[in-house]
């Protein structure tokens, strides 16, 4: 979908598009941070609808890409044994382990369930009292709310049986990591909308002020990345670096301080290790002391299990923008949905498998990631 | 993993701990909590996201929304079945994809 009449207001999209066209005078390089969008700007062709000036780096907002290996290894470890009933979201059951993912442990016996919320396994676990139930608690802060409320609700109903296995991430502390590294080309940032449905806009200031960089609160809909484009793009010709909520119908200033209370009570921050990026200080949350007996990885003892990366994917290199999922030489050959190396193959919000569903026509690009201009279909 | 889908709240239980509502996403209803959002009423339209109500959202911005997912297959992606969904990704051939 790649030309402009196929958005859902293509008088809206054209008008955008006319807007930032007119505004740009030089190269400008944004950072999208979500997935989502990632998803979104490669399924309706936006790199390819903007001036050739505005390039979108695709960011870490992936949480099933950028759990680590080892947690991955601990999740198989956990799921493979028979007291036990792992639940998790659909979309890490095709993340690959060091031998294998979830899916084929579900195939070798293992019981894996998949659920939509956190709550359903919660209810698994009143269901089944003789059965150990682990949920795999991954995500960003718009997951947290409802995996806090999970474990929080076990402790009140005394549900000695259900556990989490956490490997929660935080988005602010990953996009301060990203500017710091010294090959970082990022001018300004469109931040992830439903993060900051849950946060707020508060952790941003900062962040804006200390790197001298625009962040747009942008929504996931085609018009919606426009429309943060657009702000960006604004605020980098004027030389300004301000916090903007451009999804404002899904985004208050405050965030959802009911959801913060809970996410407070129940997690507290910690290092993380982000899969083929390596640890980022205070970039996670863990269970706080009144709900250590909750965590998994206490409660099967695996926190032993420590695997290395495989050295071909260059899935951290993607995560982090410093190259586009079709510049890797594995891509669409020896890594594929089938056969994925890396999670960002195959989760739904992964880079990699974003350009390999939209994208494949033009891959591999032998050199640098921008699709020829000529390639480009036409707009309006 | 991030996606939050635009639903209208249709009934509230006010006796189930944590707070719950009947949410419907274009036809296809569910329950989420709204622990979250504790003043919401019957009739308003938020943004659920694994089973969590999340922000209030308007409703000519909530129906949009619903239609532009319902078209490009979020909605299935997000309420299908999973285990298809990863076996038809595991047993896909190069000229499934597409």
């Amino acid at each position: 979908m790649k030309y402009v009449e196929e958005f859902n207001d293509p008088a809206r999209a054209r008008r955008l598009l006319d807007e930032i066209r007119a505004a740009v005078t030089r190269p400008w390089a944004l950072m999208e941070v979500c997935g989502g969008q990632t998803h979104s700007i490669i399924r309706h062709g936006i790199d390819q609808l903007l001036p050739e000036e505005v390039e979108l780096i695709h960011g870490p907002g992936c949480p099933v890409c950028v759990t680590p290996l080892d947690v991955i290894d601990k999740a198989m470890d956990i799921a493979a044994r028979p007291e036990v009933v792992f639940c998790s979201f659909g979309d890490m059951l095709r993340v690959p382990g060091t031998d294998r993912d979830l899916f084929r442990v579900k195939g070798e016996g293992g019981d894996v369930r998949v659920v939509y919320s956190p709550l359903d396994a919660l209810e698994l676990a009143r269901e089944n009292p003789d059965r150990q139930v682990v949920f795999f608690a991954i995500g960003f802060e718009t997951t947290a709310p409802a995996n806090a409320m999970a474990v929080h609700q076990a402790r009140r109903l005394g549900l000695g049986n259900f556990s989490l296995l956490v490997s929660h991430v935080r988005v602010p502390p990953a996009m301060q990591a990203i500017m710091t590294a010294p090959s970082c080309r990022v001018q300004g940032f469109l931040a992830a909308g439903h993060v900051c449905s849950v946060m707020g806009t508060a952790e941003y200031p900062d962040l804006a002020e200390k790197y001298r960089v625009p962040v747009v609160v942008t929504g996931f809909e085609p018009l919606d990345i426009l429309e943060g484009i657009r702000r960006a793009v604004h605020q980098l010709e004027r030389g300004e670096h301000r916090v903007e909520n451009a999804y404002p119908r899904a985004v208050r200033e405050q965030g959802n301080p009911a959801a913060l209370a809970m996410i407070e009570e129940v997690f507290e921050v910690t290092d993380r290790n982000w899969r083929g990026i390596g640890r980022i200080p205070a970039s996670g949350w863990r269970l706080t002391d009144a709900f250590r007996a909750y965590d998994a990885e206490h409660r099967f003892d695996v926190s032993g299990i420590r695997t290395e990366e495989p050295a071909v994917c260059r899935a951290g290199e993607v995560l982090q923008g410093l190259i586009k999922p079709t510049e890797c030489e594995a891509f669409g050959a020896a890594c594929t949905p089938r056969t994925p190396l890396g999670a960002t193959m195959v989760s739904s919000e992964g880079a990699c498998a974003a350009y390999y569903l939209y994208r494949r026509m033009n891959a591999p690009a032998p050199q640098g990631s921008r699709i020829p201009r000529e390639e480009m279909n036409p707009v309006g | 993993m991030c996606l939050a889908v635009p639903g209208k709240v249709v009934s509230i239980d006010h006796q189930a701990d944590p707070l719950t509502g009947l949410i419907d996403f274009g036809g296809v209803r569910k329950q989420a909590c709204l622990e979250y959002l504790p003043d919401v009423r019957v009739g308003e339209y938020v943004i659920v996201h694994v089973g969590f109500a999340l922000q209030r959202l308007d409703e000519e911005s909530a129906r949009a929304s619903l239609e532009l997912f319902d078209q490009l297959g979020l909605l299935e992606e997000e309420f299908g079945d999973a285990w298809e969904q990863a076996a038809r990704q595991e047993n896909e051939t190069e000229s499934e994809v597409r």
